[in-house]
């Protein structure tokens, strides 16, 4: 703590919980995370036939429950189409890319819904609504989100 | 980009679990009142706070007073000895800041004081230790004053005999 | 139904960073101001709620140490909800329908210059899919701004159009951080941050607090020569993830300012609670309103955005509007969540 010009003392602090939560993350989403880490992309079907990706355990429109039987999991992908993107010129240090990218909402062939992740595209000009894209894998998968380092233009 | 601080939690079998850690960065102001009261205790002083409605003197002060919801402006000097209010015998190693167990954990009343400070006793057996003990802080060498109340290492038994339970029963 | 109406409110003289006030320091003055506005000792109060997060400060239940500004002995009733003040004043207006209390005081506080809000607002977000990615506060926001001008054929101008005003606005508000006049033009040539939204449309890092009295019937007419009646509130709140919604436009807005009846009579001004440019156009269709309100007299968060309390502030800005006379009938919107995912409409008028 310093005793600065100020009248107040100030002084650094750091929120952190040791080693982090460990989450359950559940049938629904694990089974989305399982088929990540097999580097495949899965959504999963309502009972109204919508497919949402990334999946939920529940219809956002009906709330009626999602993906209690196998076959409700439908492959989807990879490629997709942006639906709304973002341009971020200087990426924060927790950003998933240390170059400018796009944040992108991205609809995967065969899903209802969009998913968000980072776009590297290297210049703003190269991205625009209704551009395709792919993602590009890691080669060391473990079953979360950012097994998909980011999509990048197809 | 932020590291993948992530861990395998599944090995091969479907994907159960996750790993999420959060990391924040702060810079907290302790605000006026409370800083009066820590550049005391960085020249050894306690500094309680009296409420100008109810006349309590606060120890530690937080610059209110929380039944009336006003400043507490006025500084009251205490002297670094009181009586032991509560106590509690830790048995269980928590942390690598705290002492070997078993130690004791006490609120100690300031004499002129309202309300108790939270302190470690020593300087006698854990079993010994007891309601309206009496007690003086034991500070830590000068050179190592800082604005926070780890100035005081621990209370220690004055040897005057204990307090009254009346003159500090209400105050529990 | 009990009659309820706003019959005091107080804000800090909200600033980018108050490093000499913790938050109760910064809050008893405001408590005071808005009691003494009332006429209303402590004592005399029947509820207390009060919106704040925990994040913001980074200590787990700091909302409680708050307390020490309104004084809790002996022990009041009192309650608390980890978003916008405004959802405080929500529960505050319910509890006020049970009849048993006729007054209630809400309290909204945040500092925002202590920790990084951007990221600070990433923990709202659902934690297996989105947090891990870190989208901060403002990319999100610019995800919905993309949406909204693709889908409207509306401009980055638009969004300007919608600066200037509010800057202009702020100019007569003493508690504005951003205002002042600019044109499009000038906002225009500044880069974007993450396109498409640029640093002018995004709100300023604000510390402050607010304080709202509300009053029951006969309580209120004794406090107020002209108490601002809320004749309508509610609030709505959609699926957190923005990949199921519509971002283009705000459905929970719409219901809920169709149950408050926004529209059932001629609007004289709305503040919205419209923290990004183009969220005040979204918001601003969503409830119906036409060209005759007046949008944001205050300035609105783009002038001062003291976090949890910048939903209250606008149900306590269109209350004092009402009642100085300065209208007959305002609407007052507040959001929660990322998107504006989830939001609330309370509609005020004079008598
Ligand atoms: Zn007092």
């Amino acid at each position: 703590m310093g005793d600065g010009a100020g009248e107040t003392l100030i002084d650094e602090h750091v929120l952190e919980f040791p080693g982090g939560y460990k989450r359950s993350v559940g049938p629904v989403v694990g089974r989305f995370l399982t088929g990540l880490r097999d580097q495949q992309l899965v959504g999963v079907r309502t009972p109204a036939g919508r497919v949402l990706v990334p999946p939920a355990e529940y219809d956002p429109e009906t709330s009626a429950a999602v993906g209690e039987r196998p076959e409700d999991f439908v492959p989807v992908g990879p490629e997709g189409v942006v639906t709304t993107w973002a341009w971020v010129r200087e990426p924060r240090p927790k950003h998933p890319l240390d170059r400018p990218f796009a944040w992108a909402l991205i609809r995967l062939d065969g899903a209802d819904t969009g998913m968000l992740h980072a776009l590297d595209a290297g210049t703003e000009d190269a991205v625009h609504t209704g551009m395709r894209v792919r993602p590009r894998w890691r080669a060391e998968r473990v079953g979360h989100i950012t097994d998909i380092e980011c999509f990048e233009p197809a | 980009m932020s590291g993948r601080a992530i861990e395998d939690l599944n090995e091969d079998g479907p994907v159960t679990k996750m790993h999420a850690p959060i990391r924040l960065e702060y810079r907290i102001g302790a605000g006026t009142a409370q800083s009066r009261f820590l550049r005391g205790v960085a020249e050894g002083k306690l500094l309680g706070q009296k409420c100008p409605v109810c006349s309590k003197v606060y120890m530690p002060p937080r610059g209110s007073c929380p039944i009336h919801g006003v400043p507490t402006e006025e500084e009251v000097e205490l002297p670094d000895r009181g009586t032991v209010t509560t106590f509690c015998v830790v048995n269980i190693p928590f942390s690598d800041l705290a002492p070997e167990v078993p130690y004791v954990c006490a609120q100690v009343l300031l004499d002129g004081a309202d309300t108790a400070l939270f302190g470690l006793i020593a300087g006698m057996p854990a079993r010994e230790v007891r309601m309206g003990l009496r007690v003086r802080a034991e500070w830590a060498p000068r050179e190592e004053w800082t604005y926070n109340l780890g100035n005081i290492k621990w209370w220690e038994p004055t040897g005057e005999p204990d307090a009254d339970y009346d003159a500090y029963k209400d105050y529990i | 139904m009990t009659d309820v109406a706003v019959v005091a409110f107080a804000q800090s003289k909200h600033v980018a960073a108050d490093p000499n006030r913790n938050e109760v320091e910064m809050l008893m003055p405001v408590v005071a101001e808005a009691l003494e506005q009332a006429g209303l000792e402590r004592e005399e109060i029947g509820f207390v709620c009060s919106g704040s997060c925990d994040y913001l400060l980074g200590v787990p239940f700091s909302f409680v140490t708050a307390l020490d500004a309104i004084g809790a002995w002996p022990p009041i009733r009192e309650s608390h909800v980890e978003q916008d003040a405004a959802w405080a004043l929500y529960e505050a207006w319910v509890r006020l329908q049970h009849g048993d209390v006729d007054t209630a005081l809400v309290y909204g506080f945040g500092k925002s210059s202590l920790g990084d809000l951007h990221e600070i607002m990433t923990l709202q977000l659902d934690p297996y899919y989105l947090e891990p990615l870190w989208p901060d506060m403002v990319s999100m926001a610019a995800l919905q701004a993309r949406a909204y001008l693709d889908a409207t054929g509306k401009t980055e101008r638009d969004l300007a159009e919608v600066v200037v005003r509010s800057r202009a606005a702020a100019a007569s508000n003493p508690n504005a951080i951003v205002a002042g006049t600019t044109t499009a033009d000038a906002l225009l040539k500044e880069q974007t941050t993450i396109a498409p939204l640029r640093t002018s449309d995004c709100p300023p890092i604000t510390d402050g607090a607010a304080v709202v009295i509300l009053a029951t019937a006969d309580r209120a007419r004794a406090i107020s020569e002209r108490p601002a009646w809320i004749r309508g509130i509610d609030h709505r709140i959609e699926a957190h993830s923005i990949g199921v919604r519509d971002l283009a436009t705000s459905r929970s807005t719409a219901l809920a300012a169709g149950r408050a009846g926004a529209a059932d009579d001629k609007v004289d001004l709305a503040e919205m609670h419209a923290q990004f440019s183009h969220e005040e156009l979204i918001v601003r269709d969503a409830l119906g309103l036409d060209d005759s309100a007046t949008v944001n007299p205050s300035g609105g968060p783009l002038a001062a955005n003291p976090v949890m309390a910048t939903g209250l502030i606008r149900i306590g800005e269109a209350a004092s509007r009402i009642s100085a006379g300065g209208g007959d009938r305002a609407v007052a919107h507040a959001s929660s969540g990322p998107c504006l995912q989830h939001n609330l409409v309370a509609v005020l008028e004079g008598e």
